[in-house]
């Protein structure tokens, strides 16, 4: 088949599978524009800023487990999608994004609308081309789409320039069934002898811990690990990014770790022998001080990426595959081992349950304002806990994750890594394309929601009917949590004034806006919400401004040294 | 401790930029690097020399490892190997007496002189970095114009080899 450049970018998109495109139109990428004008297999979505497109993409992509795709122009086009990039980066995210270039001729001449959008994002992207030949466009799209879905999965960037699409140059097109690069093949078998080592310290543990995080999810691995943890009845705590990757209902789970976690998780994580993390990477946020983490454990780490091993922590039996593969071989070998001595588990799960019982996340359910906890959780009631849930960055986020029990991966949506205000509404975009039947609800906050508010006009325009719960405080919440702990409680720059009127703010756009102030209207609210099943509905809840997110380790110490809520401090 | 990391890598623009950018955004030390095509013009070999603990060393290792262009990688300080470094140096050589000292020591260091003018020498020289060292601090330092310094070429000894079928 004889096509132009243009065509062949889109005609390899859609044999590539692609469902959606998320995008925005500029000078570079007209030819490629017109060429999606002429076809309706794959869809293209109109964002209102390129940073949406990343994050509807990314949204997306989280949410399907398939990779995200954006089209951006070149110049600012790129530069607004690297922030959203960045995120998919760190969090690692399949995503292709192409961006347009000015023509070959004109590159390094600082043409109008040209930045080196390969420099640029180098740092915050699994790979990255720069196509310079219509020859090369079917074989640099299916590597990208194969590098970005492999692996460590991440975000790669296609950079074409205008000429390399013009719609008068045309040469044969075959879109590739393969890739074979001698440069990159990722391990997804675990070494057997690592795999058996592993497995003998597992069934001599008296003490052990399960500590999962994003990778499983990645995997698509969640029922291979809720077999693992179940035949061995071991307590599991998710990483921020592990949420849904093991039932956040069941009775084994002891809730998120880390500098939000549960005080069950962090003390299990102290006290535990044996620690088993699976498709985690020992970030800052979940060890704290890393001499002062798990100092009594051996631990081994089941993880794809070779330079994730003893990066920041040093690990005692690495196995490098695919979560889905490994424990897959290890759920087979299991029944060989039998637990040495049930009576140190039993001792175990006692001491978890009294630290379970002092009842961390608890918090005054009399109060007169509304507290942002029973928000999410009269959220979690009333979804059935089966929504999608995507997240800004804040407090919000971190209620979210505390209170919102996510029973299968997928469905919980955060910038975890990056931490990036904004993502929340356009990765909701994603998400809510990919399951348009499915209830989608974007938890975030006035200050957050404000980063990419624009996208609202998005929703209204492919009738998406997202839900957002805005956790308005009136305050940047965890930059106000820091200042009044760390800073005397000054509070720099981080009271919002000038808010818009949400409720108006969401009619104009053509949504359906509601205002609540009062604990006694939060669930009859929310239920109204979410039967308006066609309507975007943005719910304004003014919550209590001093609310702070406990239990709180602070930056750089240890598990054991938790604050809980001023008049509920632990020992 | 220094460590020679000697890569592979896809012939491809920007492959050095990653890895430069690489070591820049990690904080990694980079001593020298030195970079040129193979007889597989499809590849380049680069060679680098890095210091830090173990542990440092090891995640350099594995993060280059994991840059797409990479196509094979060993740290060749682990096993026997030999090193060289070219360096070219312009010297002042005005008098009889200069030039004459000059030609003893670049002997004695078997040297070459490429290069004569009515004032100047440039001398070629290869050897470990140890070896250019001693030869600069046997010179009269007034006497140096300029020095340039290929960095370090590396290889591993005896049937080792860092080839795509081995």
């Amino acid at each position: 088949m004889e096509l132009n450049g243009a065509d062949i970018v889109v005609q390899s998109l859609k044999d590539e599978g692609v469902e959606y495109v998320f995008g925005y139109p500029g000078g570079a990428v007209l030819h490629i524009y017109d060429a999606l004008f002429k076809q309706d297999a794959v869809r293209h979505i109109l964002v209102r800023h390129e940073q949406g497109a990343t994050h509807a993409a990314d949204g997306y992509a989280r949410a399907t487990g398939k990779a995200g795709v954006c089209l951006v122009t070149s110049g600012p086009g790129a530069t607004n999608a690297v922030t959203g990039i960045a995120t998919a980066h760190l969090d690692s995210i399949p995503m292709v994004v192409i961006t347009g270039q000015v023509q070959t001729a004109y590159i390094g001449s600082d043409a109008f609308q040209e930045v080196d959008s390969v420099g640029i994002t180098r740092p915050c992207v699994k790979h990255n081309f720069l196509v310079k030949d219509v020859n090369d466009i079917a074989s640099t799209l299916k590597k990208a789409f194969y590098i970005a879905t492999t692996g460590r999965p991440g975000p790669v960037v296609v950079d074409i320039p205008k000429d390399v699409t013009d719609p008068n140059i045309k040469v044969h097109y075959e879109y590739p069934s393969s890739v074979d690069m001698r440069s990159y093949s990722p391990t997804t078998k675990g070494n057997n002898r690592q795999i058996k080592k592993a497995l003998e310290l597992i069934s001599s543990a008296r003490r052990p811990m399960i500590y999962s995080g994003g990778g499983v999810i990645l995997s698509g691995a969640h029922k291979e690990l809720t077999e693992f943890t179940q035949k061995l009845g071991y307590p599991i705590t998710n990483t921020l990014m592990g949420l849904g990757g093991y039932p956040g209902t069941d009775e084994l789970f002891v809730g998120m770790l880390g500098m939000h976690g549960t005080y069950e998780a962090n003390m299990a994580m102290h006290d535990c022998d044996v620690l088993i993390a699976i498709g985690a990477r020992f970030d800052d946020r979940v060890t704290g001080d890393v001499k002062h983490f798990c100092p009594e454990a051996k631990i081994i780490h089941i993880d794809i990426d070779p330079s994730s091993i003893s990066k920041n922590v040093r690990v005692d039996i690495p196995i490098v595959g695919d979560i889905k593969h490994v424990l897959t071989e290890m759920n087979n070998e299991l029944g060989s081992y039998s637990n040495a001595d049930n009576n140190d588990l039993a001792n175990w799960w006692n001491q978890i349950n009294l630290w379970r019982s002092k009842d961390c996340l608890g918090y005054d359910r009399k109060s007169e304002l509304i507290k942002p906890q029973y928000v999410i959780e009269t959220l979690y009631n009333v979804t059935n806990g089966e929504a999608f849930v995507t997240s800004d960055v804040g407090q919000h986020q971190m209620w979210a994750a505390q209170f919102y029990k996510f029973k299968s991966p997928y469905h919980w949506i955060n910038s975890g890594g990056l931490g990036t205000m904004g993502f929340g509404l356009p990765a909701a975009i994603g998400a809510q394309l990919a399951h348009p039947k499915a209830e989608v609800a974007c938890v975030t906050g006035e200050a957050s929601i404000q980063m990419c508010i624009q996208e609202l006009g998005t929703a209204m325009q492919y009738m998406l009917p997202l839900k957002v719960v805005t956790l308005n405080n009136r305050y940047m919440g965890m930059v106000r949590q820091w200042q009044e702990f760390f800073y005397e409680s000054r509070y720099s720059h981080s009271y919002m004034e000038a808010l818009p009127d949400f409720v108006k703010l969401a009619e104009s756009y053509g949504h359906v806006g509601m205002r609540i102030e009062k604990p006694a209207d939060v669930e009859g609210a929310l239920k109204e919400a979410f039967a308006m099943k066609e309507r975007l509905v943005f719910m304004d809840f003014i919550t209590d401004k001093t609310e702070n997110v406990y239990p709180m380790i602070a930056a750089g110490k240890a598990h054991n040294e938790m604050h809980m809520s001023s008049d509920r401090e632990l020992a | 401790m220094r460590h020679i990391i000697s890569m592979l890598m896809e012939n491809e623009a920007g492959a050095l930029s990653r890895v430069a950018g690489l070591f820049s955004a990690r904080g990694y030390n980079i001593e020298s690097l030195t970079v040129a095509p193979t007889e597989d013009e499809s590849l380049s070999r680069m060679t680098i020399v890095t210091t830090g603990s173990n542990q440092i060393v090891e995640q350099i290792t594995k993060q280059l490892n994991k840059l797409v262009d990479v196509v094979k990688l060993a740290d060749i300080t682990e096993g026997k190997h030999i090193e060289r470094e070219l360096m070219l140096i312009k010297l002042n050589v005005v008098s009889p007496e200069v030039r004459d000292e000059v030609k003893r020591l670049i002997d004695i260091f078997r040297g070459r002189i490429i290069d004569v003018s009515e004032t100047t020498y440039i001398l070629e020289l290869t050897g470990t970095g140890e070896k250019l060292n001693a030869f600069i601090d046997a010179v009269d330092n007034k006497i140096i114009l300029e020095t340039v310094r290929s960095g370090v070429s590396g290889i591993a000894r005896g049937d080792k080899s860092l080839g795509l079928t081995v």
